[in-house]
């Protein structure tokens, strides 16, 4: 292979001496150091949220307190690295909501698997799971990371949406066109 | 089909693409052999015709006849006219004739597919996120494929009954009803016991169970199975599971010698629920709802899991070679059971080709009342099997008389007991007591209380084998699940009991294996494989066992020759 020989110029008297970079390199710190602080002091300053956000996935209540989920499975199905576990179970029929039918007796997931990719949320046709803005889950055991029905809905909370599917649907059976 | 057949079939034209099909066939299967698909949810292939729910409009034409003269009329460049009905027409209830053209895509059918479907969810509630139905529901499939794709409906929807339990195995949403009809004709046509029918009319027409009636008989799943819609579900199945995850392999209702074929559906090795498989030979698209609870039995608390000698875990090699050390005695008897798989018995019949002795092999029958359906008097699911691997050379009986006689003399001092209760069978706990019982079952009985060796066994659903049904048909079974852990798999306890006995042979433990040896060994299956039987079976020779009085009476598909039963 041919060598190609450069020519290395001499340095100028400005390069040779290093004050203009040094300079130059204060000038920078000096801008940093009356600016505001860009970092938190985490934990006990916490960030903003933005609007969007996929945090941990939770289950949610409507206003009225009934559990939204209906155990359709579909984000057990949809579930990219099979985080959700969905028992499904039938409400009773002397319960109040006994028109849903259905509901989850068991409801989990594992933090441990979830990737936070938001797929639950967006198959869900109940509008019942949410990836909301807790970003940060801790755990000293694996059993504490598999969250179950109780604390999802504890997380979640509840839903101020204005649907009510399923109460409009009660009314209906109730007074709208019933048969004669 | 015959070569007779074969000449009398007709050309049609399907979308001008020509078919061959058998006179009086309906439209919809004429366009499904020409590789077309005619939306319909009324129409079973194995029930009446009726034609009520208009979703097959499809357009046809026969070729034109001048009606002076009679001689065809052509078009200019010499091909028929054909002369298009100006209205679509139903599929279902129009058959084939020489020369006919059918237009399954045209504007028109798409046009009328689009309105159909519009008035069918006109009601419909929309229940989809709990309904059992999701995923295998024709309405689901059907508004994708030829619906409209939004609704123009914003006047409120009628209200029906939901959650009716019209029997005890099946649930009604009559809001999900789009009044098909199946499960009416299917209960007076099949079941023959009509308790389903319509009440009311126009859009407030309801499904419902005669006064004081419901849907109890033993076929009354099969309407769950026909329903196209979530509006018949089966309460064992409700919300247990849906149904895109299940795993379905095809297997074999061990309840009677008619062999019903089933899909199991299961997820991650637990079973979620059993449906007929169609078969035009044995059990068309139905099956008895008594064949649908047997996979409970994979999870009872009561099945051996353990090797074990008097009671004490151990490993199966102990076991094995205990059991071989035993079985090497001229005083061997073995009770075979008729609801092992072909494989298994005959490997039975190699074991006792190693033990010394004359030792007489045994089966226990058992019988029920037939139904003239698909469930017949013999309630062993594979006696054929046994007669053709000559385990046995009659029919067994009920009880083992003679075995206990052989006890009582002293002549046998050893059984092996594969999947039978021999108390039940009548042998005492005294006679038990005085032999050593191999006991290889897949569940806990007084025998395995008694027994010296106990072995697992698998369950049908967790092994692959064939059953020989009533009309000596051969029929292949999948392994749906693993068997439960610990429990070795396929025909290993019998190849290793095999190989450890005198002049010990070593076979591989799969079913394939065991059907080179049974082609060489059993005359009728000469030149039979396993992958060779197709997933309708295969009918062996019955002539070796004219002479049997095989107990079953007329059912489906299935004639008795023998008197005996004829007679009965």
């Amino acid at each position: 292979m041919a060598t190609k020989v450069l020519e290395r110029k001499p340095l100028s008297l400005a390069e040779r001496s290093y004050l203009p970079q040094i300079v130059g390199g204060l000038k920078i710190t000096m801008r940093n150091m009356l600016k505001p602080p860009v970092t938190l002091e985490y934990p006990d300053e916490r960030p903003e949220i933005p609007v969007g956000y996929r945090g941990v996935p939770t289950l949610v209540r409507d206003p009225n307190g009934r559990e939204k989920c209906v155990s359709c499975q579909l984000c057990e199905f949809v579930c990219p690295p099979k985080a959700i576990r969905i028992t499904p179970g039938e409400i009773p029929e002397d319960a109040e909501t006994a028109h849903v039918e259905k509901a989850p007796k068991e409801f989990e997931i594992n933090m441990l698997r979830c990737i936070y990719c938001g797929l639950c949320q967006e198959v869900c046709p109940e509008e019942a799971i949410f990836l909301q803005d807790i970003y940060s889950v801790t755990g000293y055991t694996r059993e504490e990371f598999a969250f179950k029905k109780e604390k999802l809905y504890e997380l979640g909370g509840t839903l101020p949406d204005k649907h009510f599917k399923w109460d409009k649907k009660k009314a209906a059976e109730e007074h709208g066109n019933p048969h004669h | 089909m015959s070569e007779g057949e074969k000449d009398k079939r007709v050309p049609i034209y399907v979308d001008g693409q020509e078919v061959l099909v058998a006179p009086g066939t309906n439209l919809v299967e004429a366009a499904a052999l020409a590789g077309k698909e005619v939306p319909h949810y009324c129409y079973h292939p194995k029930l009446s015709v009726v034609g009520n729910c208009r979703m097959c409009l499809i357009e046809m034409g026969t070729p034109g006849r001048d009606r002076a003269t009679g001689e065809p009329l052509l078009n200019d460049d010499g091909s028929p006219k054909i002369m298009w009905v100006p209205r679509p027409v139903i599929g279902c209830a129009t058959t084939a004739s020489p020369g006919m053209h059918v237009r399954t895509d045209s504007p028109i059918v798409k046009e009328c597919r689009e309105g159909v479907m519009e008035f069918l969810l006109v009601n419909h509630p929309l229940d989809c996120p709990i309904c059992d139905q999701a995923g295998e529901c024709r309405l689901q499939e059907f508004a994708t494929d030829y619906g409209r794709g939004y609704s123009r409906f914003i006047e409120e929807k009628n209200v029906k009954p939901k959650r009716t339990r019209i029997g005890p195995r099946v649930m009604l949403d009559d809001e999900r009803c789009i009044l098909c009809s199946r499960c009416i004709r299917f209960t007076e046509e099949f079941a023959e016991e009509p308790v389903l029918g319509f009440t009311d009319r126009g859009s407030y027409t309801t499904l419902t169970t005669f006064p004081g009636k419901e849907l109890a008989h033993n076929y009354s799943l099969n309407t769950v199975d026909i329903c196209p819609v979530g509006a018949l579900t089966s309460t064992d199945f409700r919300f247990k599971m849906r149904v895109w995850f299940l795993k379905e392999t095809d297997s074999i209702d061990t309840e009677s010698s008619v062999g019903c074929n089933t899909v199991v559906g299961s997820r991650e090795g637990k079973i979620h629920r059993i449906t007929p498989r169609r078969n035009d030979l044995v059990n068309d698209t139905w099956m008895p709802d008594s064949g649908r609870a047997l996979y409970k039995m994979t999870e009872g608390d009561d099945r051996v899991l353990n090797y074990a000698i008097d009671g004490k875990p151990c490993s199966p090699d102990e076991a094995f070679s205990l059991a071989a050390t035993l079985l090497n005695n001229p005083d061997v008897a073995i009770v075979g059971s008729g609801r092992l798989s072909l494989e298994e018995q005959f490997l039975l019949t190699r074991i006792r080709a190693r033990i010394p002795g004359p030792t007489p092999s045994y089966l226990v029958a058992r019988t029920g009342q037939g139904d003239g359906k698909l469930l017949s008097a013999d309630r062993n699911p594979n006696v054929r099997g046994a007669l053709l691997t000559g385990l046995i050379e009659d029919l067994p009986a009920k009880e083992l008389t003679p075995l206990g006689r052989l006890v009582n003399e002293g002549t046998v001092r050893t059984i092996l007991v594969v999947g039978e209760d021999l108390s039940a069978a009548g042998l005492t706990r005294d006679q038990l007591k005085r032999v050593s019982v191999i006991y290889i079952g897949s569940h806990h009985n007084e025998t395995s209380s008694l027994a010296k060796i106990e072995i697992p066994l698998l369950t049908v659903f967790e092994k692959a084998g064939t059953f020989v049904n009533q009309q000596f048909r051969v029929q292949k079974f999948a392994q749906a699940i693993p068997g439960p852990k610990g429990v070795l798999f396929g025909l290993s306890n019998f190849t290793r009991l095999l190989a450890l006995l005198p002049g010990g042979e070593t076979l591989a433990p799969g079913v394939s294996a065991a059907w080179e040896q049974m082609a060489r060994e059993v005359p009728e299956l000469e030149g039979w494989t396993f992958g060779g039987i197709s997933s309708t079976g295969r009918v062996v020779s019955d002539a070796r066992f004219a002479h049997l009085p095989f107990i079953e009476t007329a059912g489906l598909h299935f004639e008795p020759k023998s008197a005996v039963a004829a007679e009965a």
